[in-house]
């Protein structure tokens, strides 16, 4: 079995990589694949926390790298999603006591296991980025409808070519419908126009997430949330699925909404 | 109000997405062209290869830059011209 290897980055940070990261990985797994997850961030231990698995931590990344135990032996089981597993960050090391090398043997040795590796890479477009994307064949890019965070976006997707992994996904993190209708913030086609990579999801602003962190529970296992229903989304659009972008849909007014209505209750 | 804004258009000008989408076109431009490597280099021998032929002019003072002064992008050469080749060479490959 040889499964694929995704980093997810954005250049900016603080713009839901992580959290993405989390997400997707948790809804990939619930839909049966069994995932792996990566936190690559050395020094600044985060996917943990949003996984809710932060005090059952032994081994992390850098120990494997230094050969002090196996990848197998490092990694963390989900208390809930079974086939989803976490290799973390070490929290007293820094980024240099990874290598681009170290990182493809273990993107390497893990896939020949699980159906997918996914790699979160630190902010930035030094060391750490290098690093996080060494073993990754394909790319997911977040960014938010703000203007510092599309260009950095721009930055790393030209990065990315460099590095060798062409087309990128782009992920529009915390986009708010009730202000791209005021016309106070860039809309999903204005971000397209500018980054021309293909869209991946679109993922609303949504109060559900910072909730979902504080317990320690994927977004993607609250039924109700809509920055939930839209990772799953994006988990179904990796796994090949043709899924509508649904948040498109919050665009609609009411009364194009009405007649949708009346249009499925008669069909 | 957000209603009657709306229905009559916006009275106070570009909304701050305009704004935002404008400056964004701007900075892209010029980050693309800064950071590709050679890019502003390649494009200075192209433009001595064409202008010499015309042209005797002082290489070494020449400078091309991208200048995003009102809403748009320009490219701006200055290349100092030494001497005006005789209308007889103009044609001259």
């Amino acid at each position: 079995m040889s499964g694929s290897v995704i980093v997810v980055t954005s250049g900016k940070g603080g713009v839901g990589k992580t959290t993405a990261t989390a997400s997707i990985g948790a809804a990939l797994a619930m839909m049966g694949p069994s995932v792996v997850l990566i936190d690559a961030d050395i020094g600044l231990r985060n996917l943990d926390l949003v996984l809710g698995l932060e005090g059952r931590i032994f081994h992390n990344l850098v120990d494997v790298v230094d050969g002090a135990v196996d990848a197998h032996k490092a990694l963390i089981r989900h208390k809930d999603i079974k086939n989803l597993s976490l290799l973390p960050a070490a929290q007293s090391r820094d980024k240099t006591a990874v290598t681009p090398e170290s990182m493809k043997a273990i993107a390497d040795e893990l896939k020949s296991s699980f159906d997918y590796v996914i790699i979160d890479c630190p902010a930035g477009i030094e060391q750490g980025f290098k690093n996080a994307v060494a073993g990754a064949e394909k790319a997911v890019v977040v960014t938010t409808p703000e203007m510092s965070a599309v260009r950095d976006a721009d930055r790393i997707i030209g990065m990315l070519e460099h590095e060798g992994i062409a087309d990128p996904w782009l992920i529009i993190n915390r986009i708010r419908f009730d202000m791209v209708k005021k016309h106070d913030m860039l809309d999903v086609n204005d971000v397209l126009e500018h980054l021309k990579i293909e869209l991946l999801g679109v993922i609303p602003d949504d109060e559900a997430i910072i909730v979902a962190t504080n317990k320690g529970i994927p977004v993607v296992m609250d039924e109700k949330s809509k920055a939930g229903r839209a990772f799953r989304d994006v988990a179904a659009r990796i796994m090949g699925e043709d899924v509508p972008m649904a948040a498109a849909a919050e665009e609609e007014d009411w009364f194009t909404r009405i007649i949708r209505w009346f249009a499925r209750a008669r069909g | 109000m957000d209603f009657l804004q709306r229905l009559f258009g916006r009275l106070e000008g570009p909304s701050s997405r305009d704004t935002a989408k404008n400056r964004l076109r701007l900075v892209l431009v010029q980050d693309r062209a800064t950071l590709s490597p050679g890019l502003m280099e390649q494009l200075k021998t192209d433009l001595i290869e064409v202008i010499t032929r015309y042209l005797d002019i002082d290489e070494s003072n020449m400078r091309v830059e991208f200048d995003n002064s009102d809403a748009s992008v320009a490219i701006v050469a200055s290349i100092p011209v030494r001497e005006v080749k005789r209308s007889s060479g103009a044609g001259a490959r």
